[in-house]
């Protein structure tokens, strides 16, 4: 049998989630990497809209970041940001928002501010929201892309950059969420697991988990990674290793 | 009259101790020139503004030149940390912050660029930015009785662009990603557009659907080829990834910051001495092959 690494599954696990879904905002870091693998495997129609201003990129190369000329040439059209905010996002146009975070807690909220209770003097200063907050509240839904530990899964984040469960009748806000080791949704207002990946138990997932974590009655095993979609990682879409530390 | 002057001209005349400056650019068309060449002249408390303050805003708090910023993302974007910017907020505590989400800085610069008080951005809600900045508000709307959040306007006193190219009266076309350059310039009191190429008018002309900032905005024009590296101007030259990669390294070590400042900022006279010392050969791997648009018929009249 073929071996993969965590974050092949991750990647791959993240790609899959987005079959069916026709127009993506695609966030920083992880997220970069799925969505290309998503338009090579279950979404072929998927429109990548990225932050920077572009709509229906086809991606001649991984980019390395969500401003890559890359992303520009070919694309189905290029906008100032004002207009990509205002009328691709808050108008309506996204399906899926789909973003990575340094930190979430049980209710979905994440944080990409600051690590430590005091705003003002952090233990680590992150990045912010940059798009994020934007995105999780004007997209039709959100799905979350990141590495789970107990630093990452919190009982309770130390700031809300953005927040999982949205007052917006019209959307949906964090729906799912896919990790290294499995998969969750909402039950109520708090996130459950769904979903284990292949050789993860159960008792490694609460190990990472800062929460009492509440397993899904219909536990189910996520299929493996494919040989198409460990090719098209390793060789195509990052062969740098850039993403897949 | 030809606005055409040297990028030295140019910060000395627009940029003075104590200024709110926006050296605008999203990942693209970021003027890395006009940042060394503020550090080079010494600028002390500036404000600076930026979506995302990037590698270069690294380079202007490290070199000692900020009191401030105002951003949305402070990131290197791809590889990781703004290390410089993260020792004076997490060490020092002496670098005040002013943060929105990226909608509600575009929102600051819409605004800024319209004249109006506030702009509105469905943002905010449910998240603890607007608790930690006091500056994002929220009103009712007189139609229907909508709270939605808003966001002061920004007038930085100067804000410098990077452009393909430009004509000597400071008309300005840009192609790739467009950032909120356009913004960012009609926001400010000064505007300084720096170019890869000077075009006669009549270029210019040829297509004015392209030009993103009118020469009526721009009060110096700067030729400075190459002035974004490492970050990229579309269709002339690709982003230098290797080197963004590489700030993670000397950002994280206060030393080998200042000799990196030292060595390539401090020492290079201007752009075109920096640009001899990356050496011709630096540009092989990041020039593309063209790829042209198809051409438009504007008609004759």
């Amino acid at each position: 049998m073929t071996s993969w690494t965590r974050s092949e599954m991750l990647v791959v696990a993240g790609a899959r989630a987005l079959a069916g879904t026709r127009v993506c905002f695609v966030g920083v870091g992880l997220p970069n990497l799925a969505v290309t693998l998503a338009q090579r495997t279950v979404a072929p129609e998927l429109e990548l809209v990225y932050e920077s201003g572009v709509y229906g990129s086809r991606p001649s190369r991984q980019p390395l970041s969500i401003g890559d000329p890359c992303l520009v040439t070919g694309s189905g059209a290029v906008t100032p940001m004002p207009e990509l905010f205002q009328y691709y996002l808050q108008g309506g146009l996204v399906d899926v928002g789909f973003l990575g975070a340094a930190q979430l807690d049980r209710h979905g909220n994440v944080n990409t501010t600051v690590i430590g209770n005091d705003y003002g003097n952090p233990t680590v200063r992150l990045p912010g929201s940059g798009g994020a907050c934007d995105i999780a509240l004007n997209a039709g839904e959100v799905l979350l892309l990141m590495r789970q530990s107990r630093r990452s899964f919190v009982e309770r984040v130390d700031f809300i950059t953005t927040p999982g469960r949205i007052d917006d009748p019209s959307r949906k806000g964090l729906t799912r969420v896919v990790t290294d080791l499995g998969e969750y949704r909402f039950d109520g207002n708090e996130l459950v697991l769904t979903s284990l990946h292949p050789g993860v138990d159960v008792d490694e997932v609460h190990e990472a988990t800062g929460w009492p974590l509440r397993v899904a009655d219909d536990l189910t095993h996520t299929e493996p990674p494919r040989e198409e979609e460990l090719s098209l990682l390793r060789d195509e879409l990052d062969p740098g290793r850039v993403y897949l530390k | 009259m030809s606005k055409v002057v040297s990028m030295a001209e140019a910060i000395a005349w627009a940029v003075s101790d104590g200024d709110c400056v926006a050296v605008e650019g999203f990942t693209h068309l970021i003027s890395f020139a006009a940042g060394h060449e503020i550090i080079r002249q010494g600028r002390r408390n500036l404000t600076l503004c930026r979506m995302t303050p990037d590698v270069v805003y690294d380079q202007l708090v490290g070199a000692g030149v900020a009191r401030k910023l105002v951003f949305s993302w402070l990131g290197n974007p791809g590889v990781g940390s703004l290390h410089a910017i993260r020792r004076r907020v997490e060490n020092d505590g002496d670098l005040e912050l002013e943060e929105y989400s990226h909608f509600g800085m575009l929102g600051r610069y819409i605004a800024g660029a319209a004249r109006l008080p506030f702009y509105p951005v469905r943002s905010f809600t449910g998240s603890d930015l607007a608790a930690a900045n006091p500056r994002i508000a929220s009103v009712t709307s007189p139609y229907d009785g909508e709270t939605i959040p808003v966001v002061p306007p920004l007038n930085p006193d100067v804000t410098v662009v990077h452009a393909q190219r430009g004509d000597s009266e400071g008309n300005i076309q840009a192609w790739g990603l467009l950032g909120c350059q356009k913004e960012a310039a009609f926001a400010a009191d000064r505007v300084v557009a720096v170019v890869e190429e000077l075009v006669d008018e009549s270029v210019i002309r040829s297509d004015p659907n392209r030009v993103l900032i009118p020469g009526v905005k721009v009060d110096a024009v700067v030729v400075c080829p190459m002035g974004a590296h490492p970050s990229y101007a579309q269709g002339h030259y690709d982003r230098d990834n290797d080197f963004y990669v590489a700030w993670e390294r000397i950002s994280r070590d206060p030393t080998a910051l200042e000799s990196w400042l030292d060595e390539w900022v401090y020492s290079t006279r201007d752009h075109s001495a920096y640009l001899a010392k990356l050496g011709d050969d630096h540009w092989k791997t990041l020039t593309p092959g063209p790829k042209f648009a198809y051409p438009v018929n504007y008609g004759e009249y």
